[in-house]
């Protein structure tokens, strides 16, 4: 190897890396910790599944908010006090039954409707979801666990714009008479992105 | 651009590594970075489409082996150099190290002057366009026909956006495709609906 009379540098570590942009929003007056901490905050209290569970109960229990729900998503889940950033401007509600199975993907990042149903789980940023869920579906599903019957359709939906959806699950018929608290408890981050159905 | 990152429909990719309740964090730093890129949007250092573009010029190598939040924070490493917030210098210096950072950006577009409206029920092509800056049609889209079945309010055009050309805002269609026509013989049965921009679209007869 020719010696260029440069010492070689060695790639710096993620870590070391986001440490130094730390460290210069922090040294620019942007107030990177509280940020960091703010965002730890949020992350823990606020962007849970537990939104998006609490949405399907009511959709579910009061026929009312459910034709809301689908009609304007946004306004709808506003109505439980929940919010979505400026940039989402719209949330399609999908809903799942007996015979249709609806999905949710981002093959071009990983976009997700995050303060409804949660930050979006490691898999379905990976590329292997993103790359295949469009073009087979149906092995992909049965892969996580969700054999189909053939009688049941897919539909995917891929979010290449800055509207979001949500999967509304179909409801486990084991379920009648129960509270809206019961059966937010059994609704999970995969069934809103319809990888799952409730049993 | 036909990147790497357009992944809907590549071949050749294994199993879902999935299981259920799936972490979305694995190492404190990646939460530092989603705070700091959040916190550069907040201060309007760039937008998202900007944000999204810079991920998509990653080296195709770098893109392929990063994981999602080492690709987000290129995303911010390149972008603040580039709005000159820091200096690549700086930053290196800082991190004691070098640091990987996306290639620069071919030119954007406007929103493209002959796009029309259309209602739902509509048959609509996806017109054969290679661009090469930030588009947000999936390249296994682009040529093939399918049906308005929603229209969702304007977003600004992205083409534009992520480039600092003046974006007007304009409605994206959910558009129905069938996976027979997508991937003839190759694909699973399903409907895959995508949001389309109404700049790439074109009436289908």
């Amino acid at each position: 190897m020719p010696d260029t009379g440069h010492r070689q540098q060695e790639t710096a570590p993620v870590e070391r890396r986001i440490d130094a942009i730390e460290a210069i929003f922090e040294a620019r007056g942007m107030n990177a910790r509280a940020a960091i901490e703010e965002f730890e905050h949020t992350i823990e209290e606020k962007w849970l599944p537990e939104n998006g569970a609490r949405v399907v109960a009511k959709a579910w229990t009061d026929p009312a908010f459910k034709k809301r729900l689908m009609e304007n998503g946004r306004a709808a889940v506003g109505e439980l006090g929940l919010t979505m950033p400026p940039h989402h401007r719209h949330l399609i509600v999908k809903e799942n039954t007996a015979t249709l199975q609806n999905v949710i993907c981002c093959t071009l990042c990983s976009c997700t409707a995050f303060t409804i149903i949660g930050l979006p789980p490691d898999w379905y940023k990976e590329l292997e979801y993103r790359a295949r869920v469009v073009r087979q579906s149906r092995t992909v599903l049965k892969e996580m666990g969700l054999d189909l019957p053939e009688s049941v359709d897919i539909r995917v939906w891929d979010t290449t714009a800055d509207t979001r959806y949500m999967i509304l699950p179909e409801r486990p018929a084991r379920t009648a008479g129960w509270s809206e608290e019961q059966l937010a408890a059994i609704v999970t981050k995969d069934a809103m992105i319809g990888v799952a159905r409730l049993a | 651009m036909d990147g790497v990152h357009d992944m809907g429909g590549r071949q050749g990719f294994g199993r879902v590594r999935h299981k259920p309740k799936a972490e979305t964090f694995h190492a404190p730093w990646e939460k530092r970075v989603n705070a700091l890129y959040s916190l550069a949007v907040k201060h309007g250092i760039y937008n998202m489409d900007e944000y999204r573009h810079a991920i998509e010029r990653m080296e195709p190598r770098h893109y392929l082996s990063a994981s999602y939040y080492e690709r987000s924070l290129t995303s911010l490493a390149t972008l603040c150099i580039e709005k000159g917030v820091f200096t690549q210098d700086e930053l290196e210096r800082r991190a004691g190290g070098t640091v990987p950072l996306s290639l620069p950006a071919a030119p954007g577009r406007p929103n493209v002057a002959t796009r029309q409206k259309y209602k739902i029920g509509d048959r609509v092509r996806v017109r054969t366009e290679h661009v090469p800056g930030h588009v947000r049609a999936p390249g296994y889209i682009r040529g093939k026909t399918g049906i308005v079945v929603d229209i969702t309010p304007a977003y600004p055009f992205p083409d534009a956006h992520a480039h600092g050309i003046h974006a007007e805002d304009e409605p994206t269609y959910d558009v129905r495709f069938r996976t027979e026509e997508l991937w003839p013989g190759s694909a699973d049965r399903a409907e895959v609906h995508v949001g389309v921009f109404e700049s790439y679209l074109e009436p289908a007869a």
